[in-house]
């Protein structure tokens, strides 16, 4: 049935004196009427497909909502409070400690000024795994809007991004801190991997944060499911144990082509970036014997490796999105 | 004219599971299996929203009109179909709904109005506004967790309105705040009208509907049941809501299937010729035609009178033998003689419906088809004319002497001390 045939009357005239809005006049239909702000009367399409080009575009459009989320998140956990980040650090500070304390003092490792070793690791993994962590929860958290707004929800996943990204931010500056107090050079050489890697590992990040929030809503273990993961995944990355003793006991056991499986990962390929730039050596010394702790690439290497990544996270992360979509279609209702 | 939102096909799916296993061990103890029983909150729902109408949408709870209103909104995503809208779109589906308790309401206003699709530049300029439309200056950096729900509403009225969007979708919150704020938000209503702006409505409150709308939309299980001016709409809705015979267009006044058909009803009263209306105790009849497709031995006939709010102001006695009725073939009319009207003021809607005597089966019911009005020219107020005789009967008491006569209040104040 169609009701186009009815046109109500035309009672409408231009008023554009009412407002304080700079909205151009246009025309349409043969009458002058007010268009309020930026709208361009572009025609939103409402359907049950996924719209994967849609969907970019509207994450770029709100880009604005995306900060405004994350400084939302930061508000309501640290209470904007200088002291409040401060706490934040808390956290980091005693794993740091911890991993320190059983790894160097008690296990009695050889590695040199090893605190900026598991430093330059723990920042990247932080990242991911808090922002993984909390996505997961996002969407159920924030119920209320998502039930009653219309706004793209991944950027709830992504604020989470966001956060950590904050996070992260404050900890180099406490890494550079921690660099100048004990007098390392990092590899100079090697400092454009850096964009690369924290690129690849933002993009990585977004598109696990993105999956996670989605699937959470349907199975809400995942919650718990995640955090087991996570932990496992954690002792898969070198971070605590540098990446040459992995090789070093693969070379061993004759599985030299494991290395290969091993350097999968995704976090593992970013940390070591982060590592051999800013720990700044990819061997050392102790008693005349040469300890391998990262794989001996050079800067292009190392930028290969994480470009890579870079390239498969970005899949990943498309992929993230159409199931998002898929299932962001009856959050509605789930929830 | 153009059309600003497009619905076509739509239908939408909900899944009803008997249990539902939300967690992944849940749903491997039971084999990844979830049974459940489809229900279809929209069905083929197609209508054209033109651009700068205010369009309602009258409809029971549950009748799919929120689901509709979330679709074109892309809060939900239909199974099938596809709607089109064109210009910028909010939805206030629930006021305050992005609002975080924790922060503050300068804060609020910047996260509701981004959730809204509104740049952070664009709030700035309006921000002003927004503080002073909500009638918060005062605490606007308070945080909203300690606001009333009275601010709380009005924050997210003020926002939401003051996006100033190509289309407004509202779902039931035109009702907020005290009586100033409302004439506020109605203002502001008006004002989005006159400048060409498209509403959509959804209510189930036939007053709202009546008042703004220029077309509405009756929805009954998914269904849209017909897309009508305002008045002919909600009669229909009305229909819909006493569930009285099926609703479809091409059945309703129509004898086929229907043993009963009732015809033309009138009102006739003791002052026609001279008046429209007629006064209290005036006599009334009800007039209505109706045909028959056969002989029925036990109908009844029923009548129910409403005021202008809606509310049944009497209903016929089923035991009344006069409503009894043996109705041959081919039909006839029913009249309802009221010797006196004993009503005072007001526009009384008739409904006149015929049933059987033996079960619940109604034949016919034609609701609110007919009216009547009652002026009342005395300066008795309220709703029913009640005649009482009064009287005064003295009381004698043993007082002698002079008898102070009391004309004006203050006299009697004199007479007290």
């Amino acid at each position: 049935m169609s009701v186009g045939a009815v046109e109500p009357a035309p009672s409408k005239s231009a008023s554009t004196g009412t407002s304080g809005d700079e909205g151009t006049p246009s025309t349409i239909g043969g009458s002058t009427r007010f268009v309020p702000g930026q709208s361009n009367r572009q025609v939103t399409v409402v359907n049950g497909k996924v719209q994967l080009g849609q969907r970019l575009k509207d994450l770029w459009t709100n880009r604005d909502l995306l900060i405004l989320l994350t400084k939302t998140q930061l508000k309501v956990k640290y209470k904007g409070s200088v002291l409040g980040y401060v706490w934040s650090m808390l956290n980091p500070a005693l794993v740091l400690l911890i991993y320190y304390t059983v790894f160097k003092v008690i296990a009695r490792n050889t590695i040199p000024s090893f605190a900026i070793f598991l430093f330059c690791g723990l920042l990247v993994w932080n990242l991911f795994n808090n922002s993984a962590n909390s996505a997961t929860s996002v969407v159920v958290a924030n119920s209320g809007i998502v039930k009653k707004v219309a706004f793209p929800r991944e950027l709830l996943a992504l604020s989470t991004v966001g956060v950590a990204f904050i996070l992260f931010v404050i900890q180099v500056v406490v890494l550079v801190v921690f660099l100048v107090a004990f007098g390392i050079v990092p590899s100079f050489a090697y400092f454009y991997t850096l964009p690369v890697a924290l690129a690849a590992l933002l993009v990585f990040t977004g598109a696990v944060a993105i999956f996670l929030s989605a699937v959470n809503v349907y199975l809400r273990d995942t919650q718990h499911l995640t955090e087991v993961l996570l932990m496992a995944w954690f002792w898969s990355v070198p971070i605590v144990y540098p990446y040459g003793q992995i090789a070093k006991v693969l070379t061993d056991h004759h599985l030299a082509a494991l290395k290969f499986v091993y350097l999968m990962n995704p976090i593992t390929t970013i940390a070591m970036t982060f590592q051999r730039t800013l720990y700044g050596r990819s061997q050392y010394t102790v008693n005349g014997a040469v300890s391998h702790m990262l794989p001996s690439w050079g800067p292009l290497t190392y930028t290969a490796a994480v470009g890579a990544v870079l390239g498969g996270s970005i899949i990943l992360f498309l992929l993230s999105l159409m199931v998002f979509g898929r299932l962001e279609g009856n959050f509605a209702e789930e929830l | 004219m153009s059309v600003a939102i497009e619905v076509k096909d739509i239908s939408k799916q909900f899944r009803l599971y008997n249990e539902r296993y939300t967690s992944l061990k849940e749903r491997v103890i039971h084999g990844g299996k979830m049974p459940f029983t489809p229900f279809w909150a929209l069905q083929d729902v197609n209508v054209d929203i033109m651009e700068g109408e205010t369009f309602g949408i009258l409809g029971r709870n549950g009748c799919g009109k929120s689901t509709l209103l979330k679709c074109i909104a892309g809060i939900l995503k239909p199974t099938s179909g596809e709607i089109r809208v064109r210009g910028s779109l909010a939805a206030m589906l629930e006021l305050g709904a992005g609002f975080q308790p924790d922060l503050s309401g300068r804060d609020n206003i910047f996260l509701n109005g981004s959730l809204l699709g509104l740049p952070h530049s664009e709030i700035e300029k309006r921000f002003d506004d927004i503080v002073a439309f909500a009638e918060l200056e005062q605490f606007i950096d308070n945080q909203v967790k300690y606001y009333s729900s009275g601010m709380y509403v009005r924050l997210g009225f003020a926002v939401a309105v003051n996006v100033e969007p190509d289309v407004l979708l509202v779902d039931e919150v035109l009702a907020v705040g005290d009586a100033a704020f409302q004439r506020k938000c109605l203002d502001h209503v008006r004002k989005f009208q006159q400048e060409g702006r498209t509403i959509v409505v959804v209510s189930h409150g036939t007053d709202t509907i009546r008042q703004n709308c220029e077309r509405v939309m009756v929805m009954n299980h998914g269904r849209v049941i017909t897309v009508d001016e305002p008045g002919e709409g909600i009669r229909v809705y009305l229909a819909d809501l006493l569930g009285v015979g099926t609703l479809d267009n091409s059945e309703t006044g129509g004898i086929e299937g229907n043993v009963f058909a009732i015809g033309t009803v009138q009102a006739e009263h003791g002052g026609m010729g001279t008046r429209h209306h007629l006064y209290p105790g005036e006599s009334l009849s009800i007039i209505a035609e109706l045909d028959s497709l056969a002989a029925v031995p036990n109908a009844m006939a029923t009548i129910a009178i409403h005021d202008d709010n809606n509310e049944l102001v009497f209903a016929s006695d089923p035991d009344d033998p006069g409503c009894q009725m043996e109705v041959p073939l081919g039909g006839g009319q029913i009249r309802f003689d009221f010797a006196e009207v004993p009503l005072l003021d007001g526009t009384y809607s008739v409904s006149v419906g015929i049933r059987s005597l033996t079960d619940t089966a109604i034949f016919d019911w034609k609701d609110q088809v007919t009216q009547f009005e009652v002026a009342n020219p005395g300066r008795a107020t309220g709703k029913v004319r009640l005649l009482p005789a009064v009287s005064f009967r003295h009381r004698p008491t043993g007082l002698t002497g002079e008898v102070p006569v009391v004309t004006r209040l203050d006299s009697a104040e004199e007479v007290a001390s």
